[in-house]
């Protein structure tokens, strides 16, 4: 029997199993669906925040005062003061692992004084400690490294199917074991769901991950989990139009200007990130198209200050931006909300089941994520969540599982086999990216939010007559997207609810229809509940 | 759109598809799972060429599929040297491995360092790596010895060896002794393969240098052999299988 499962091999996952470790737990294993590493945690660029003050004045109360001013009075400022509190500490935790951080002379003597820090939008200070252009990825290798030392177990290829909970417990985790195609239940004393957010729902129209499905969000909320704040959905103003890859804010800050195909500018690139997503919106529903465009800065210019971007341009776009103007959208790249936890991190209606990072809503993020506090967070809360749940094995009896789940979890995989070759379902995900990212986006109203959940429900209805492609049982690629499908299907509702009760406008929610912000009627979290099915 | 035919291996036999030549390889993937045969299988996540899982070979070379534009009569294979498990899709955790047979991490943290920009870029190309495993499999080591520790647990060995924070540098050098430093050939072909403009062979030149301060020697030179020869005819030595 596990002492503590962690589900999720991204940053909060691995920071939790490390803590988890340091806390005194013998067994841990890390479960993922995917080759460790392959997680969202690897494309943050930015950086995290942290109030260490080495390059400018800062202050803790100065981070929380940013944080909760972004979140527009959604945030949990206890949440809020931990994380931000918890920052300086993280940051020394991260570089006694060895996290190659950005460096600055200095004449201190202390390690922590040499980290550079940056500024990002939002932010009062520079605060947001880095890695070159990698700090995402720096800070998951590092914790990869250490889980190697720790000899920490990997579930290689584990695709979450259910969690098992009894009278209000957690006992294990149902998973579908890629590699072999079997069923596997691993039982556990305590669960950590790190399984990341569900932007790629908007499948086509975001900078996530395919795999960014809301796995664990789903699991939860099946096991009688709350989900809330989920209708705060951020988008970055810039994605390609063909590829969704993101073209950073530094384009925009360098001189770029935002045109229609008339070549006009229609806003100041360089206003806050939700006034250029609405403008360029708004234009994308008059028919316009919508350019990035780079050419008057020169090729010369170009070539040094952004060769990254360039090359990236070039390679997905099929244009050179020295001299065409590059088509781009909004897409989404972040989504606030997920299972909703307490102060501890637990789901209160599972005990000993916790959540951490995407997929959680610890409402430190409120109605709108500050730039550097996502990977802060992962980090702040994934060592907090370890020591937790490791805390919380010593309450746990050995107890084995009674009932066989696995069978039921058998069948329902079986049943996916049956008829492989209808139609195939990945025309399926096509719409339901379409339809969100039309009805769902950055404007939304009653008639579009109608629609849409119309429309979602219309295809969650309908899966059952699409079929796989592919009858292997194992390595079956296709079977993991279906599952993850039908896990977005299962929150897309839920979320377009959540989008419909909010009738007024708040951070990255707008409504149309009611453009002002309601802090008398909904100045609090829309809190949803499962009432379908469930193991028990 | 210019379409083109590329061939793969699928369940043993030449397969060969039409897709577009405007889009990555990657996406070209997509396409053919989602409209043509959806049991085509492989790895892939961001898109961006930064979570390296999408690494395979097209004509021979490693590439990212998701920077690769494809190419009339390209033949696309999974990554070498790993276990394929199905079609473009490998199995990397024998090769995930080599990092624990390199002790390639941070052993003990020294407090009082105080770290540079200098200190910084001593690392910094090393810390780039993606583990995209293509260097493992343009490794022609591993023809011969498939318990090579190979470039990138060695990169990844030199990144925590050349980091000042670390106390004792020993156990990472003294794990790299046996199928490591002194088992490649230096044939530089992970350096071509490195999708990020890593030098893995350099490193392992440099790994080499601080073996010699830590009192190790070549053991190639003690068999009698002679001068030692590297990467004569086929990029490695026979000698060393």
């Amino acid at each position: 029997m596990l002492d503590v499962l962690v589900i999720g091999s991204g940053g909060a996952g691995l920071s939790a199993a490390l803590a988890a470790k340091e806390a005194g737990a013998e067994h841990i294993a890390i479960a993922s669906k995917f080759p460790p590493m392959q997680t969202q945690t690897t494309m943050a660029q930015g950086g995290m925040n942290a109030a260490l003050g080495n390059l400018e004045k800062d202050h803790i109360a100065l981070h929380i005062d940013d944080t909760l001013k972004a979140g527009r009075g959604l945030c949990d400022e206890e949440m809020v003061r931990l994380m931000c509190s918890e920052a300086p500490q993280s940051v020394a935790w991260l570089e006694k692992l060895g996290v190659p951080f950005s460096r600055i002379k200095t004449t201190e003597n202390e390690a922590l004084s040499t980290i550079a820090q940056r500024y990002l939008g939002g932010a009062s200070v520079k605060r947001a400690c880095y890695a070159q252009d990698y700090t995402g990825l720096k800070i998951l290798h590092t914790l990869y490294d250490q889980t190697r030392k720790y000899n920490i177990i990997y579930l290689y290829e584990y695709f979450l199917l259910d969690l098992i909970v009894e009278d209000g417990y957690v006992r294990g985790v149902l998973f579908w074991d890629i590699a072999h195609g079997e069923v596997r239940t691993v039982i556990a004393k305590s669960v950590i769901l790190a399984t990341g957010g569900f932007g790629a729902m908007y499948h086509n129209h975001t900078t996530n991950m395919y795999g960014t499905s809301g796995d664990g969000i789903a699991a939860a909320f099946r096991a009688g989990a709350m989900i809330s704040d989920m209708e705060f959905v951020q988008f970055h103003p810039t994605g390609l139009y063909g590829s969704n890859i993101l073209i950073s804010e530094s384009a925009r800050g360098e001189g770029g200007y935002l045109v229609d195909q008339k070549g006009e500018r229609f806003v100041d690139e360089l206003a806050p990130r939700d006034v250029v997503v609405h403008a360029i919106y708004e234009q994308m529903n008059k028919g316009n198209r919508i350019y990035l465009d780079l050419r008057h800065l020169g090729k010369e210019k170009l070539e040094s200050l952004l060769p990254q971007e360039l090359a990236l341009i070039r390679l997905h776009e099929n244009i050179d931006p020295v001299f065409e103007p590059i088509p781009i959208k909004p897409v989404v790249h972040y989504t606030m909300g997920g299972i909703d936890i307490d102060k501890t991190m637990e789901i209160p209606t599972i005990k000993g089941c916790f959540a951490v990072g995407e997929c959680a809503n610890s409402k430190v993020h409120g109605a709108n994520r500050l730039g550097g506090n996502s990977l802060l967070e992962i980090i702040a809360f994934g060592r907090i969540v370890g020591e937790n749940a490791t805390n919380y094995t010593h309450y746990v009896r050995e107890k084995s599982i009674d009932k066989d789940y696995a069978q039921r979890a058998k069948d329902d995989i079986d049943n996916i086999f049956v008829d492989v070759h209808k139609p195939s379902f990945y025309s399926l995900r096509q719409k339901l990216g379409e339809c969100l990212y039309q009805n769902v986006g950055i404007i939304r109203d009653e008639f579009n939010l109608q629609q849409a959940l119309q429309e979602v429900t219309l295809l969650q209805a309908s899966l059952s007559k699409y079929g796989i492609g592919d009858s292997e049982f194992k390595h079956n690629q296709a079977l993991t997207e279906y599952l993850e499908l039908r896990n977005m299907l299962m929150l897309a509702p839920a979320f377009i609810s959540a989008a419909l009760v909010r009738q007024e406008s708040r951070g990255a929610h707008y409504r149309k229809d009611y453009p002002k912000m309601n802090d008398k009627a909904f100045l609090k979290h829309i809190r949803l509940h499962y009432q379908g099915e469930m193991y028990g | 759109m210019d379409k083109v035919l590329i061939k793969m291996m699928q369940n043993d036999k030449e397969t060969i598809y039409k897709v577009s030549s405007k889009q990555t390889l990657l996406a070209a993937l997509y396409e053919i799972k989602e409209t043509q045969n959806a049991s085509l299988t492989f790895n892939a996540g961001c898109r961006a060429s930064v979570c390296g899982t999408c690494a395979m070979r097209v004509n021979g070379r490693e590439v990212l599929a998701c920077a690769y534009k494809p190419k009339e009569g390209d033949f696309i294979e999974p990554l070498a040297y790993h276990t394929k498990v199905r079609d473009l899709k490998v199995d990397k955790r024998t090769t995930l491995d080599t990092l624990v047979k390199a002790k390639a991490w941070l052993h003990h943290y020294n407090e009082t360092t105080q770290l540079t920009p200098k200190d910084e870029y001593l690392t910094e190309r090393q810390s780039d790596c993606i583990m995209c495993e293509s260097c493992y499999s343009a490794c022609p080591v591993f023809a011969v010895n498939s318990n090579f520790i190979g470039p990138f647990a060695l990169t990844r060995a030199y990144r925590y060896v050349e980091d000042r924070r670390e106390k004792s540098t020993t156990y990472i050098i003294d794990a790299i002794q046996n199928n490591g430093v002194w088992d490649c050939t230096l044939c530089g072909e992970c350096t071509i393969a490195c999708p990020k403009g890593i030098d893995p062979k350099n490193d392992i030149v440099m790994l080499r240098t601080k073996s010699v301060q830590q009192g190790y020697s070549d053991p190639n030179f003690s068999f009698g052999f002679g001068t030692p020869d590297f990467g004569r005819d086929f990029g490695f030595d026979p000698s060393t299988g």
